[in-house]
């Protein structure tokens, strides 16, 4: 177990995040917590100014996060308090470099503001939170089910849905 | 759901395109509301294939899950491996060795290859020119030979896993691999004659499908899509990963904004894969470890654990309960054949990944597809759709 092995010429330094401490002075209210982990940023953020926020890193020219890649559900179980959290996976083509913003809901009340207006992307990826989830996006153009049938019940991404006989 | 046609237009009429119409490529459905020939609203109608593939993966152990990776993306096997494998080995830093990154960009290259082919063959049928499907399907059979080769299977290989690959190439893989390379530019130059030089291909699918530079980064479109509108991003160039970074290759950009350039872009794309399949080849020939020396990933030989017991409990274990993963958040994405692959995988310290969320290429191409279509003929809708190369297993996962 001991011959060493010839590893490529790595390129650990990609992908590159943002370092988000001169966002978090302009929206104190809004951003809860700056963590770095496994070399990406994740900004902990309210529902309370998600729009400002967001469109402030669209366009702010040093920041210019144009690209919005994905936006990821997860369900912290059942007993959780908050239960979902949404990470939004942001990109800048400009610059190269991306940034995740994560926001907390409590189950009682799961809506956030929809991103439809910032990036045309959010629209399917927003229906599939929905979907999976039972996430509501306030102010979406057509927040329908998206991959499940219309009149289905319940959702299927959540941790007290069984993996099968349901 | 249908939409009521408005009473007072009587020209429109609502028509269902699919599901299992040929051109939709697999269960895609689309309502069209049409005035005449042309299309006034198109709203696709997607999750036919929906099968639950990012609940399955919370159940599957760490290791387990490549084998449903894979049939995501069924046209794109390796690239959607890779990833997942890519996002677990971040999250436990761990590196794969030299010869399993040259592993892993030679057969992601060859899968490229061997997808675009599927799109290129399927494409020009769905235009009308049938001969082209028999040509490409003949040399992506070769392709998936040598899948066959070197890792057992067709479609759904599961070759990569975290920490390397599955095994080394088996010994006849080189001689095979270098004959069909060799091969291979003349028969992406006779593919070129047949269709890309043809008047009536042309005709079809030039100016047809535009989306314009703004609206592409809008819609988050990646991969061929994205750059046959004019933005130069590969992330192959821009984050590279598996040592892409030391391969010399172009990234083809056209900004038509129309079928055509995202024609033009694949079929060079094609030739800049080629390029980097022969270089990956060539480094094959050095002998090399394929899998991270680490203690979970790489199993204990086989002849060690015949002769000492704590060898045979550590297979047992590895082999029967799995490895954790530190608890974490990470998000990869790589350059799939379609566009962005991306892995958000969540580990909460356990055997299992707590979850696993896949950023599908096709799934947000496709929701631009109303903005391409609408205002243009019923017949370049089929165009449109080859030309944003969707797989609807990628899109309904």
């Amino acid at each position: 177990m001991s011959e060493s092995i010839e590893r490529a010429p790595s390129a650990t330094q990609y992908p590159r995040y943002v370092d988000a401490s001169q966002v978090r002075g302009k929206f104190e209210t809004t951003i809860e917590e700056v963590i770095e982990a496994v070399s990406e940023v994740t900004v902990i953020a309210r529902r309370d100014g998600l729009v400002a926020l967001m469109t402030h890193l669209r366009d702010e020219p040093s920041l210019r996060f144009d690209y919005l890649s994905d936006i990821a559900g997860l369900d912290l179980g059942e007993f959780a308090s908050p239960r979902f959290a949404l990470s939004y996976h942001l990109y800048s083509l400009t610059h190269n470099h991306r940034l995740r913003i994560k926001v907390l809901l409590d189950e009682e009340d799961p809506r956030v503001p929809t991103m439809c207006p910032l990036w045309k992307s959010a629209n399917w990826l927003e229906r599939e939170i929905y979907d999976m989830f039972g996430v509501t996006f306030d102010g979406h153009p057509d927040l329908r089910r998206i991959l499940m049938p219309v009149d289905y019940e319940g959702h299927p991404l959540r941790k007290d849905f069984p993996i099968k006989g349901y | 759901m249908l939409r009521k046609p408005d009473p007072l237009a009587d020209t429109q009429m609502t028509i269902s395109l699919g599901p299992q119409h040929p051109s939709t490529h697999g269960v895609l459905r689309l309502e069209l509301v049409l005035d005449g020939e042309t299309v006034i609203r198109a709203i696709p109608d997607i999750g036919y294939l929906h099968t639950g593939i990012e609940k399955t993966m919370e159940k599957e152990k760490w290791q387990q899950v490549v084998t449903v990776t894979c049939r995501m993306d069924y046209l794109n096997s390796f690239g959607n491996d890779l990833g997942y494998c890519l996002a677990v080995e971040k999250l436990m830093g761990v590196e794969a060795p030299k010869r399993a990154q040259d592993l892993r960009v030679l057969f992601t290259e060859l899968n490229r290859l061997s997808s675009h082919l599927v799109w290129f063959g399927t494409h020009a049928m769905d235009i009308g020119a049938m001969t082209a499907f028999f040509y490409a399907f003949v040399h992506r059979e070769k392709i998936l030979d040598l899948y066959e080769c070197a890792t057992g299977a067709r479609l759904h290989q599961s070759y990569f896993i975290i920490g390397g690959t599955r095994w080394d190439l088996p010994a006849n893989f080189i001689d095979l691999c270098d004959e069909f390379l060799k091969g291979f530019p003349q028969f992406l130059d006779e593919c070129k004659r047949l269709v890309t030089g043809n008047k009536i291909f042309q005709r079809r699918t030039m100016g047809v499908g535009i989306i314009p530079k703004e609206s592409a980064i809008s819609w988050a479109l990646s991969g061929p899509t994205i750059r046959g509108s004019g933005v130069n991003w590969d992330i192959r160039k821009t984050e590279p990963y598996s040592g892409y970074d030391t391969y010399d290759f172009k990234v083809p950009v056209y900004d038509g904004c129309d079928v055509w350039s995202r024609y033009l872009v694949r079929m060079d794309e094609m030739e800049e894969s080629w390029k980097i399949c022969v270089e990956a080849l060539k480094r094959l020939r050095e002998p090399g470890e394929h899998m991270a020396n680490h203690p979970k990933l790489k199993l204990p030989e086989r002849d060690l654990m015949k002769k000492h017991i704590d060898v045979m409990i550590h297979h047992f274990l590895v082999a029967s309960e799995g490895f954790t993963v530190p608890i974490g958040e990470v998000y990869q994405s790589i350059e799939s054949a379609r566009g962005e692959i991306g892995f958000y995988v969540v580990s909460d310290g356990k055997e299992r990944p707590y979850r696993v969320h896949t950023r599908a290429p096709s799934f947000v191409n496709l929701s631009a597809l109303p903005e391409m279509v609408e205002g243009s003929l019923l017949a370049d809708v089929v165009a449109v759709i080859g030309s944003i190369d969707i797989v609807l297993g990628d899109v309904d996962r």
